[in-house]
């Protein structure tokens, strides 16, 4: 039985895509069969920050419509055999996606994988709702940011009373704090809510911190997935992510404010 | 901190405002989750009919839904003014 983990926060742009795109390869990187879904019908992305956009036959709404089976959809990773992708319909209307049909993809994912991982689009629309219907593990992106922060307190709510899980009075979803776009030299000159902060107020257990970073665009650019960085600061914490994910003890890195030269500290900020 | 951060020293940070307005309102919102979504509408409308008698408050009434073992309660709480000022119309 693969776990399942949804991607989510509610706000657009904060890093759902480049999260689960990480954390899918971190996870496949790790020895683990990995598959990773794009649940953004009509916006898809994830095949181009994963690198395979131009390796689309079939998508994740042919094979619940039973156009194509799974493994005519899966696209097998280029850089790692663990790792497939299901990529979003383009065309479609949000409403292809249904509950039952969604379940049953799962469900046979399930049998041959270790976890799979829902992008979640933004917003609180079927798309979402059903990214998250079915997770055991749900890893919440939020930016230190005031109206992301409320609305991961408003994915929160959702994952705890509309889930399956919730709704069969099962476990509840296990949910992860992961803060993004994060910068400790504006934490430090109090512009930006700390990683203290937004804990305090969402209460979550903290996956990982991730610093706003050069790199992410980089990666996006190229259509890698910013953990094969394994250089960039970026790219090291979602490496520490997956490992804390996994149950290692990983101390939390980038907090603080990187040491600057003289010129550095004449011009910063 | 640079050189160009010592003079703008002086603002308030910002950060400490986020948080204390991310507080209220979180709280608020959490308190309000998993409840029906007719309360503020039935909140209204009570508080119109209430004002055809009294002349009250827009807060001085409060509808809460609270969850018992085996039932829910709907609880209504009504302030009304002091003596001297009601009844607002003889007979409504």
């Amino acid at each position: 039985m693969a776990r399942i983990i949804v991607v989510t926060s509610g706000k657009g742009g904060g890093g759902k895509t480049t999260t689960s795109a990480a954390i899918s390869m971190g996870l496949a990187l790790q020895g683990k069969r990995t598959a990773v879904i794009d649940f953004d019908v009509g916006l898809r992305n994830l095949d181009l920050i994963m690198g395979c956009e131009r390796r689309v036959v079939y998508d994740f709404v042919n094979v619940i419509n039973g156009e194509a089976n799974l493994n005519q959809a899966l696209i097998k990773d280029k850089r790692c055999d663990n790792l497939f992708v299901l990529p979003a319909s383009q065309t479609r209307d949000k409403d292809s996606l249904t509950q039952e049909g969604v379940g049953k993809v799962l469900e046979n994912l399930s049998k041959d994988f270790d976890y799979v991982v829902c992008d979640s689009p933004a917003g609180i629309e079927r798309g979402a709702t059903l990214a998250m219907y079915y997770a055991d593990d749900a890893v919440v992106v939020t930016n230190p940011e005031v109206s992301s922060v409320r609305d991961s307190d408003r994915m929160l709510g959702i994952l705890a009373s509309k889930s399956r899980r919730a709704e069969q009075g099962e476990e509840p979803i296990k949910e992860y704090l992961l803060l993004t776009r994060y910068s400790p030299q504006r934490v430090k000159l109090g512009e930006m809510l700390s990683v203290d902060d937004v804990q305090e107020i969402l209460s979550l257990h903290l996956l990982g911190v991730i610093p706003e970073s050069k790199a992410v665009l980089n990666a996006s650019n190229s259509g890698t997935p910013v953990i094969l960085d394994d250089k960039s600061d970026a790219g090291q914490a979602y490496g520490d992510v997956v490992r804390r994910y996994l149950g290692e003890t990983v101390p939390h890195r980038f907090l603080e404010e990187e040491k600057k030269g003289l010129f550095g500290r004449l011009f910063g900020g | 901190m640079g050189l160009l951060d010592y003079f703008r020293s002086s603002r308030p940070a910002s950060a400490a405002v986020a948080k204390e307005r991310l507080q209220i309102l979180i709280a608020h919102e959490r308190a309000q989750r998993g409840k029906p979504d007719y309360l503020p509408k039935l909140q209204q409308e009570l508080l119109e009919v209430i004002r055809k008698y009294v002349s009250v408050d827009d807060d001085a009434i409060s509808v809460t839904m609270e969850q018992d073992e085996d039932r829910e309660i709907l609880g209504v709480n009504i302030i009304l003014p002091d003596d001297g000022e009601r009844p607002r119309r003889g007979g409504g």
